[in-house]
């Protein structure tokens, strides 16, 4: 098990001059860009991780001439908050990243969906927005970004719901295939990118892809932004390398007194005291879209429980039934089974279900109720019984 | 007496009569008049040539885009689980104490409106609550009643 331990980093907040970085970008081909994403290792830092090398690749592959550049500013799973603040900090690198991105793709127009919670940010961001579009002209680049808002949906997060949110509709996820590289907003080839997975491809222009892939490990190169909340000292964003295991975090950022950690939020995994020590946090363990939250002893792991099935419940877009009924389900089983209305062992018919919400559900949010289920229900049943 | 078609087709010759104008279209009503009224949404339809089914759909879909009264002022105050381990319980108490209604209701005044939401993204200044578009944090019960104050002058 490789271990890098814990390490600061300071890249997604480096103050650079994104006219020299782009400039760079201008003169290199779409296939030299992704060759140098590619070579980083780069992932997805929304949380599902895939190579953001090879999306690029697949989305400049489709010989259509209209493609789009979308920027993933949804952020709502809970306890992330890392993309508010790249985008109230850095903007212009996000805004950078998708230039490159539309070189690389060969797109001329970028979207970027803020969830509608951080409408506050707007003014300040189209103002950014506005001298950025002028600097971009002047170096030769013909690309405009504007912005779509949300409006208080979780599962619009989802790229595909994002799409149809953007097209002015529910935003229930569609069928896959075909993927965005293919057929994305408008129905036409789209690479859609995490707000921070943009900054990281500018920064990968900016110092080459050889200093990035040597942080973290094999698996899971680079830094990532961490979104730290709950029971800790120091709570707040931190940029850490990848590779360090929860034991070090917690040695790090917890209080003294933690019991567990709850990594990638509601969807993510918990993982509880005795299994800190073996436990990585990156694609090779507990993989993460930022959310860490930390809980002590003083916390009921039945309430967080809870509070994520009722979250689910809520925000589960109700368009497949695996997941409207199952969520439901689950938080009524767990409820009866505080209550002591049904044995114990109702909580294995419980596990059943949420496996098979794993297989039949349509997208990601039906498809992950079961991690952060299993982890605490396994690692914490008696809280859940009792 | 204020006009919503009016309204309504102002908003439509900004965004454009097409059907992905319809987010920014309702979220424009939803900023000036609170929530949306089946006779906005019946507007909107006739502008975009849809179904005012198919407006109430999309609508009914998005949590901030309400079609039931709201206030001027909507307090939506974090449910999530960082913020209810740190008080999130005693700041909606005083909230409904100064306002007299409970969670889901709008005060007689239709000043303002008190609803619950899922994570807003303030975990780490945890208790927070969003009014409108503007966010509140590291919240007591004792800020609480000094912000809410601040609105209530407003009027």
């Amino acid at each position: 098990m490789e271990n890098k331990g814990l390490n600061k980093v300071d890249l997604i907040f480096e103050e650079i001059d994104p006219e020299e970085v782009l400039t760079k970008a201008y003169k290199l081909s779409p296939e030299e860009i992704i060759q140098q994403v590619l070579d980083s290792g780069l992932k997805g830092r929304g949380g599902a991780g895939f190579p953001t090398g090879l999306k690029w690749k697949y989305t400049a592959a489709s010989e259509e001439s209209e493609k789009y550049v979308v920027c993933n500013a949804d952020e709502g799973e809970p306890g992330t908050f890392k993309d508010r603040e790249i985008l109230d900090r850095v903007a212009y690198k996000v805004y950078g990243g998708m230039v490159i991105a539309g070189k690389a793709i060969g797109a001329k127009r970028g979207i970027v969906y803020l969830r509608g919670e951080y409408r506050f940010l707007l003014p300040q961001l189209m103002k950014e927005l506005e001298s950025f579009h002028k600097m971009i002209k002047q170096i030769g680049y013909d690309f405009k970004i504007n912005y779509c808002l949300g409006s208080g949906a979780y599962i619009c997060g989802e790229e595909s719901a994002l799409f149809e949110s953007i097209e002015g509709r529910r935003g229930e996820p569609r069928n896959k295939p075909p993927y965005p590289t293919t057929a994305g907003v408008f129905g036409k080839p789209t690479s859609i990118n995490n707000v921070e997975t943009l900054v990281t491809a500018m920064m990968i222009l900016t110092h080459g892809p050889e200093s990035y892939s040597q942080l973290g490990t094999k698996d899971s190169r680079g830094s990532k932004v961490f979104s730290i909340s709950g029971d800790t000292p120091n709570p707040g964003i931190f940029e850490l390398e990848l590779g360090m295991t929860v034991q070090q975090f917690v040695n790090e950022f917890g209080d003294g007194d933690t019991k567990a950690v709850q990594v990638g939020g509601a969807s993510g995994f918990c993982v509880p005291r005795k299994k800190f020590e073996d436990t990585i946090i990156g694609f090779e363990g507990v993989p993460t879209g930022g959310s860490m939250k930390l809980f002590n002893s003083s916390r009921s792991m039945y309430n967080v429980l809870h509070n994520y099935l009722d979250f689910f419940a809520e925000e589960s877009c109700g368009q497949c039934t695996p997941c409207r009924v199952g969520c439901q389900q689950l938080l009524m089983g767990v409820e009866k089974v505080k209550k002591g209305e049904v044995k114990s062992t109702y909580l294995n018919e419980l596990l059943k279900l949420a496996d098979t919400m794993k297989v039949a559900s349509k997208c990601g949010l039906g498809q992950s109720v079961g991690n952060a289920f299993r982890t605490i229900v396994e690692n914490f049943r008696e809280e859940i019984i009792y | 007496m204020y006009q919503i078609g009016n309204l309504v087709k102002e908003l439509s010759d900004k965004h454009g009569r097409v059907r992905e104008s319809l987010m920014p279209i309702l979220q424009g009503i939803v900023e000036k008049h609170n929530y949306l009224t089946d006779e906005a949404m019946v507007e909107v339809a006739k502008e975009l040539d849809i179904s005012a089914a198919d407006v109430y759909g999309t609508a009914s879909f998005y949590t901030f885009l309400d079609t039931e009264i709201r206030g001027k002022y909507v307090i939506r105050i974090c449910k999530s689980i960082t913020c209810s381990n740190k008080g999130k319980g005693e700041i909606l108490e005083t909230l409904e104490d100064m306002l007299k209604i409970k969670v889901g209701e709008t005060t007689t005044d239709k000043q303002f409106s008190l609803l619950e939401s899922n994570c807003i993204g303030w975990c780490h200044k945890a208790p927070a609550m969003l009014i409108n578009d503007m966010p509140y944090t590291e919240l007591t019960p004792s800020k609480v009643v000094e912000i809410i104050k601040d609105y209530m002058q407003k009027k």
